[in-house]
């Protein structure tokens, strides 16, 4: 029992020293930390967004609408195709994801399917989708000229795919723009997005801007009818009406063909009209962009045009001129703060699909504070209660417990900064917890003790079959509480996963500082005092 | 020297001679649980049910039936409006809507609006937690999933270190120390939110953790008193763990007793489901996981095992 090996011993002062060293940061501020030697580590315990104030976000990509999206363009595809064949069809329609059209002349029915056919595979080079090797469509013909498509598994999986993969750098880049660059964004499960932005005490204009697609498109007009016919049932075939943000026009009957889209924009800026000294967006394109825009507006000079963004026209003016610098102006009834947003919208791109936020736990930074105060103190009283009451139970022994438990929260604290595992509230809980069932190895190991001691044996044996006893049953009791908190880790979520990492190292290190310290420490007390008698 | 014992060093209480009453009254609280969850039910937080919860922070005290008629009015359906901690904290409380995530976003600007135009001084919003359908289902979906795997890897993690007896009979405690824990929840209508379901998971590690700190006792007891008939034997190993099953509770207790008053009012519920659960998890590991034992009969000749897979 008197023998301990060098080994152990200078494992424990190595982390002891290497532990303090590393969680004494936490007890600094900020200011102080700045002001030391850079050798000396300054990484402090990650406080969660519950303790430090934020905003959680998750958000669902609507991956439907990437699907009903493809399936829209596609109906346009197929009646562009059958026209140009002069192929005569009736009930062209979507219906629960399946694209339907009745071929009129049974003669035709073989050149319409075959037309159909050759879109399949063309589509997805086009999309430029990666590994599109299968079909991108299903192609059948349940009745006689009727012809159903639809979009094949892999395909569907492949635009979810692309779609989440989008929608996250999109949502990085967004989130960025606005300043908050200690957000993590990480794609959770199939189709969701976290978010997490710390001290953000008021996410209502965050989410406002993860809200929009953003998608932007330059369109004609169609001046071939009057709204008011429109809207009486005459909508051209190819147009639609929008609402308008432009004063004075509510809706405008806007051709459906595109013909520049945002994704040609290199750069968008607020800035102010000359003229009007109204606030306006400027933007500019890339070269395939520019070209385009030059040429349509080259033939189009004198009609009106639409600036689209998410459905809604912008602002619809007249081309003047062709406009040929590549660059343009998107003037609407805008406040500063809304030609900001949207050229910081522009900048980062459209997402691919809306985003839904599906949870969202905002702590304001007061609340945080609040929490991290109640936690700090309910540790340092729980603290001494637990090792007033061990000295109270154990005397001397109780005190060398206690010598344990102190280097148990060290390590903790320790682990807890390197790992820079997130602490939240529920975290503060478990380390508290922690400290109560820690000092049951050591509990385990002197009940043990005691009894060996009425069995007649000498002090220095009594520990050490105290110890060795001990040893097994306290490596099952842990075991079971580790496996129940890995689980807990493995399962939970946000809070309850920063509960269940500090019980995980609590198990660990309470596990290490009860045997191991604890034993080292009696070591040292029966090797110079050679105590006759012990009460444990 | 002095020394603080809650128990005597020594006891020889007759636990396994309780059997017959504990095991009555223990599955005679079970029930009333299990009926109690079926007829009243839990009080889901929003984390199961979805909805909304908006703490909010005024600088004077706030009446709380001014916010609940403000709120109320505003047409989010059902309302509920209390103090939170203190008189300047009010938690308001919106019922899932039926239009969904987007309807929830747009309910939380409506009240915040209202606070802020009825209220002149500043409102500060301490907390915004808002849980749409589709996440409260897979929360429920989330804990359940936690706890049956929880209590499933301790039934395999006993019988793999003991026999399939033990392994039976833990579980057969851990499942009481959910349904009791689960019971109380529906008796007193507190909050049943995903903390709780972590307090449920620290409980059964707790629970198991005593458990098998007797089942070890017994194990040893196997071995050392081959000729001891079984119940004086379990007997004897709770009777000489009693000490530090009860001196652990205590510090247990001790840590949590502090958190449920300092720790503030967010932890409040966690900490009460976990000092409930120390209780019934000390007492399932006395008077149900031991005498279960008896009940089904464990073999007796431990010394064959230990040789045969020493000579292994």
């Amino acid at each position: 029992m008197l023998h301990f090996a060098r080994w152990k011993i200078a494992v424990i002062f190595i982390l002891l020293i290497s532990s303090t060293f590393f969680a004494a940061p936490n007890l600094l501020s900020g200011a102080t930390l700045a002001r030391l030697p850079d050798w000396l580590p300054k990484q402090q315990i990650n406080l969660g967004l519950d303790l430090q104030g934020g905003s959680h976000l998750l958000l669902e990509v609507d991956v439907k609408a990437v699907i009903s999206e493809r399936l829209q363009s596609l109906t346009e595809e197929v009646r562009t195709a059958l026209r140009k064949d002069r192929i005569g069809y009736k009930k062209l329609s979507i219906r629960e994801g399946v694209l339907q059209v009745q071929i009129r002349e049974a003669a035709q029915f073989e050149s319409a399917l075959e037309r159909i056919r050759e879109m399949n595979g063309g589509g997805i080079a086009v999309l430029g989708i990666i590994g599109g090797e299968t079909p991108e469509l299903d192609i059948s013909s349940p009745e006689p000229q009727l012809i159903e498509v639809r979009l094949s598994d892999d395909a569907m999986v492949r635009r979810r795919t692309s779609a989440i993969q989008q929608s996250i750098e999109i949502v990085r880049r967004r989130i960025d723009e606005l300043g908050n660059r200690e957000s993590t964004i990480q794609r959770q499960g199939d189709d969701r997005i976290l978010v997490q932005v710390p001290g953000l005490d008021n996410p209502e204009h965050l989410k406002e801007m993860l809200g929009k697609t953003a998608k932007l498109s330059f369109r004609l007009l169609d001046t071939t009818v009057s709204i008011a016919e429109a809207k009486g049932g005459r909508v051209p075939i190819g147009s639609d009406i929008l609402p308008s943000d432009e004063e004075g026009s509510p809706e405008f009957v806007v051709r459906k063909q595109i013909m520049v889209s945002g994704e040609n924009l290199v750069d968008a800026q607020p800035s102010t009209d000359s003229q009007t000294n109204e606030p306006v967006v400027n933007f500019r394109f890339d070269t395939v962009g520019g070209k385009r825009f030059a040429e349509v507006t080259r033939v189009n000079i004198g009609k009106p045009f639409a600036i689209v963004l998410d459905g809604r026209v912008v602002s619809a003016p007249v081309i003047r001129s062709a406009i040929l610098g590549g660059s343009g102006q998107i003037s609407g009834s805008f406040t500063f703060q809304q030609a900001n947003d949207l050229s910081i919208l522009l900048r980062a791109g459209a997402l691919p699909a809306p985003l839904l936020v599906i949870e969202e736990r905002t702590v304001g930074a007061e609340l945080g504070a609040d929490s991290v105060h109640d936690g700090r103190n309910a540790a340092i009283i729980g603290f001494i209660a637990v090792a007033g009451y061990m000295m109270l139970t154990y005397g001397l022994f109780g005190l060398f417990a206690n010598l344990s438990l102190i280097m148990n929260i060290i390590l903790i604290s320790a682990a807890l900064t390197l790992l820079q595992s997130t602490l939240t509230l529920p975290g503060i809980a478990g380390i508290v917890l922690t400290m109560g069932m820690a000092v049951d190895a050591n509990v385990l190991i002197y009940e043990r003790i005691r009894e060996e001691l009425r069995n007649g044996k000498t002090p220095i044996s009594a520990v050490q079959a105290g110890f060795d006893r001990a040893y097994s049953t306290i490596l099952d009791a842990n075991i079971t509480t580790f496996i129940a908190t890995a689980i807990m880790f493995q399962v939970g979520s946000g809070p309850v996963r920063g509960f269940a990492v500090t019980l995980m190292i609590g198990v660990i290190t309470s596990v290490y500082t009860a045997v191991t310290v604890t034993r080292y420490i009696l070591t040292l007390y029966l090797r110079r005092y050679r105590p006759a008698t012990i009460t444990v | 020297m002095f020394r603080l014992k809650i128990v005597p060093q020594k006891t020889n209480i007759p636990f396994i001679g309780m059997r017959n009453i504990t095991f009555a009254i223990s599955g005679l609280l079970t029930l009333a649980s299990i009926v109690l969850y079926f007829t009243a039910g839990l009080n889901y937080g929003i984390d199961f049910r979805g909805g909304t919860m908006i703490e909010i922070g005024t600088e004077a005290a706030t009446d709380v039936g001014r916010v609940r008629t403000i709120v109320s009015g505003l047409g989010l359906g059902d309302v509920q409006a209390q103090t939170f901690g203190g008189d300047n904290a009010v938690l308001i409380r919106l019922e899932q809507s039926a239009g969904g995530e987007q309807e929830q976003q747009k309910a939380v600007a409506d009240v915040k609006a209202a606070l802020d135009k009825e209220y002149g001084a500043p409102v500060t919003y301490r907390r915004i937690e808002l849980v749409g359908p589709k996440v409260s289902g897979d929360l429920v979906n989330a804990g359940v999933l936690a706890v049956v795997l929880a209590v499933g890897a301790m039934l395999i993690y006993v019988w793999f270190r003991f026999e399939w007896q033990f392994g039976v009979g833990s579980v057969i405690a851990l499942v009481h120390d959910v349904a009791m824990t689960i019971g109380i929840f529906s008796l007193l209508q507190l909050e049943f939110n995903l903390a709780i379901v972590a307090a449920i998971l620290t409980i059964v590690g707790y629970s198991m953790n005593d458990t098998v700190v007797v089942y070890d006792r017994v194990r040893e007891n196997l071995r050392k008193f081959r000729k001891m008939p079984l119940d004086e034997l379990l007997n004897l190993a709770i009777n000489e763990t009693l000490s530090r099953t009860t001196m652990t509770s205590f510090t247990t207790l001790v840590a949590l007793s502090v958190l449920f008053i300092f720790g503030g009012e967010v932890i409040r519920g966690f900490t009460f489901a976990m000092i409930w659960g120390i209780f019934i998890g000390t007492y399932s590991s006395i008077f149900i996981a031991a005498p279960f034992l008896l009940l089904v009969g464990i073999k007796r000749d431990w010394s064959e095992v230990k040789m045969a897979s020493a000579n292994n």
